[in-house]
């Protein structure tokens, strides 16, 4: 790892004054991405701030609101009584993703913060737009099975690596920001961006902006929810694809539904055609199959990740179903 | 004035060569700590805590139930401070990226992987290690289980499985094979000792021993 200078500050201002002013500063939450990311070679932050003496812990429902501080651990919030009654598909989401040690370690902050596993984005080695602006993608004629099959561009077609965010994407979520001038609030689906061509922005926070805290909604979302995950082994692996799904169901008729997809694109990937194709349907093999086949018609494909398409048809009918028959 | 001598604390046995080691070590942690006070003190008056490039800070911590005032560089994790500064090498360094769990402590009793978190962010926490978790002889519960069912072959994953095992039963995470598989993922063991490890899981959570 490379030399930094190391500061804890006390207070929210601090933090943000600390990286806002210095181009080579970065937050530090629970550390398993960015020290993972410096040991490689692929960040060399000159200082580090640490945010965890912050008081940005709290998990309270304020209302019909669920607000979640941005140090609250993925383990805490998976394991938080009013995530597992009202908001299960979060807590399913959590639980799939990564193992119980770097659960108790990851923040929420950090997990919507982490960087893609693009192997070649790692691979210092190897040209990578995101990593290295203009030097090439190693991916597009390289090993793309990972890689993205929704709204990638020419210069990345790497994915977003998070499956506690493919939850908040579907669930609606607003981002808690403050900054140098000030707070703001980003809905979830407006956070996290497309490549574009300027791959090296996986989000819209501006320059020493720290993330405090994401709201949910309250929902109905709280009994016919899924996450499905398909990965290489059982457990603690990234997802090939995966899929969020919460539907509202009465008297047989799917109200509202909800669905998103991880594994697939730069960012958590909304399926909004497909959900509206379910609504007053009922909750049928058949339309489950219909609305996933809307899903994947915009996926495009490279050599090694074809499979991605099918796998993705499948996996939202699955999830759809378990989600439909618990 | 935090010095690196407490960990003296620890029995431990030295080679020869490692004596060179040494004196690098505290000679250079010497130069740092003359460099170091005005900038802790100015630390001290905002309620922060800094360091320099190259400047060590004082950390104080309790391992394995003593407390310990020691002074470290930023990019040390607790990992390498464990087992370099510290002489505690029952935890293992496997991948060092958080993918293996060889590094497994409990940090305030929840068990993380000690390769991806920096020494100095643990400031006042209560780190236990496999050296810490015996009753003087008496082996801990886990580990007899591990030793009974065979838990291990080469054993070099074996601490961080203890530690996760025991945390893994204390979180109440233990309460079916199937379950045991999901919460033991994040300790991979190349020798292939899986079953063993869950039967001596299930031994020890079927048993009822408190652990
Ligand atoms: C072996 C392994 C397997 C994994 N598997 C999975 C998986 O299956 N699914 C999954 O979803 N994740 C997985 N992860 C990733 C893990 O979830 C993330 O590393 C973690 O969530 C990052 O959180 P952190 O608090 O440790 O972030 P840090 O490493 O501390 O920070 C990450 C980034 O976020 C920034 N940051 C942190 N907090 C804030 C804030 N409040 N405001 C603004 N910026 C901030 C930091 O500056 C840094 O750039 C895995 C990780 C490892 C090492
Ligand atoms: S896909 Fe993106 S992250 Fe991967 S090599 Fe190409 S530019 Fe880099
Ligand atoms: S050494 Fe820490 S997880 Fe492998
Ligand atoms: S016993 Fe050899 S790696 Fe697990």
């Amino acid at each position: 790892m490379n030399q930094f200078s190391y500061i804890r500050p006390a207070s929210l201002k601090a933090a943000i004054d600390a990286v806002a002013k210095d181009n080579s500063a970065r937050f530090i939450a629970g550390g398993t991405n960015l020290l993972d990311l410096m040991k490689s070679g692929v960040t060399t932050p000159e200082k580090l701030v640490d945010i965890n003496r912050l008081p940005l812990k709290e998990i309270q429902v304020n209302g019909a609101t669920l607000h979640i501080g941005a140090l609250a651990l993925n383990s805490e919030l998976a394991a938080h009584d009013t995530v597992k009654s009202q908001y299960p598909l979060l807590s399913q989401a959590l639980l799939a993703g990564a193992s119980q040690q770097l659960r108790n370690m990851a923040t929420v902050g950090g997990n919507m913060m982490q960087r893609t596993r693009c192997s070649y984005f790692y691979d210092t080695t190897m040209p990578c737009n995101k990593r290295n602006p203009n030097s090439g993608c190693g991916a597009i004629g390289g090993i793309n099975r990972m890689h993205a099959i929704f709204g990638a561009s020419d210069s990345c077609i790497a994915v977003h690596p998070s499956d506690m965010c493919v939850a908040l994407a579907a669930l609606d979520a607003t981002v808690l920001v403050t900054g140098p001038k000030g707070s703001r609030r980003i809905p979830f689906h407006d956070f996290h961006r497309l490549p574009g061509n300027t791959p090296q922005l996986d989000n819209n926070l501006g320059k020493g902006e720290l993330i405090t805290g994401v709201e949910i909604p309250a929902n109905d979302y709280t009994k016919y929810v899924y996450y499905l995950k398909v990965r290489d082994r059982a457990s603690y692996a990234f997802a090939l694809v995966s899929v969020a799904a919460a539907l509202d169901i009465h008297n047989n008729e799917i109200r509202s539904a909800r669905l998103a997809m991880g594994g697939v694109a730069h960012k958590p990937w909304r399926l909004y055609e497909a959900e509206k194709a379910l609504t007053g349907k009922a909750p049928t093999e058949e339309n489950f199959r219909y609305a996933a086949n809307i899903a994947i018609q915009s996926a495009k494909t490279y050599p090694h990740n074809a499979f991605k398409t099918g796998l993705s048809l499948n996996s939202i009918q699955t999830a759809l179903l378990k989600a439909a028959t618990v | 004035m935090p010095q690196e001598n407490d960990q003296q604390n620890y029995p431990q046995k030295k080679e020869k060569h490692e004596a060179r080691r040494d004196f690098l070590k505290q000679s250079s942690a010497m130069m740092a700590l003359a460099l170091t006070p005005p900038l802790v003190m100015k630390a001290a008056q905002h309620d922060e805590a800094i360091a320099g490039i190259f400047e060590k800070m004082p950390l104080s911590l309790e391992i394995n139930g003593k407390k310990v005032q020691l002074s470290v560089e930023p990019r040390v994790t607790l990992l390498d401070l464990l087992r370099e500064q510290l002489q505690l090498t029952g935890t293992k360094k496997g991948c060092d990226h958080g993918q293996c769990g060889a590094c497994t402590v409990h940090v305030n009793g929840q068990r993380i992987n000690s390769c991806l978190t920096l020494a100095v962010m643990q400031e006042g926490k209560k780190i236990t290690t496999i050296e810490g978790i015996a009753n003087g002889d008496q082996l801990h519960p886990v580990q007899e289980a591990f030793i009974k069912h065979d838990g291990f072959q080469c054993g070099y994953c074996t601490p961080g499985q203890i530690m996760s095992a025991v945390a893994c039963i204390r979180e109440g995470h233990a309460g079916s094979p199937t379950e045991i598989r999901e919460f033991m993922s994040g300790n991979i063991c190349r020798c292939g000792a899986y079953d063993n490890i869950v039967n001596a899981i299930m031994d020890v959570k079927q048993g009822g021993t408190a652990v």
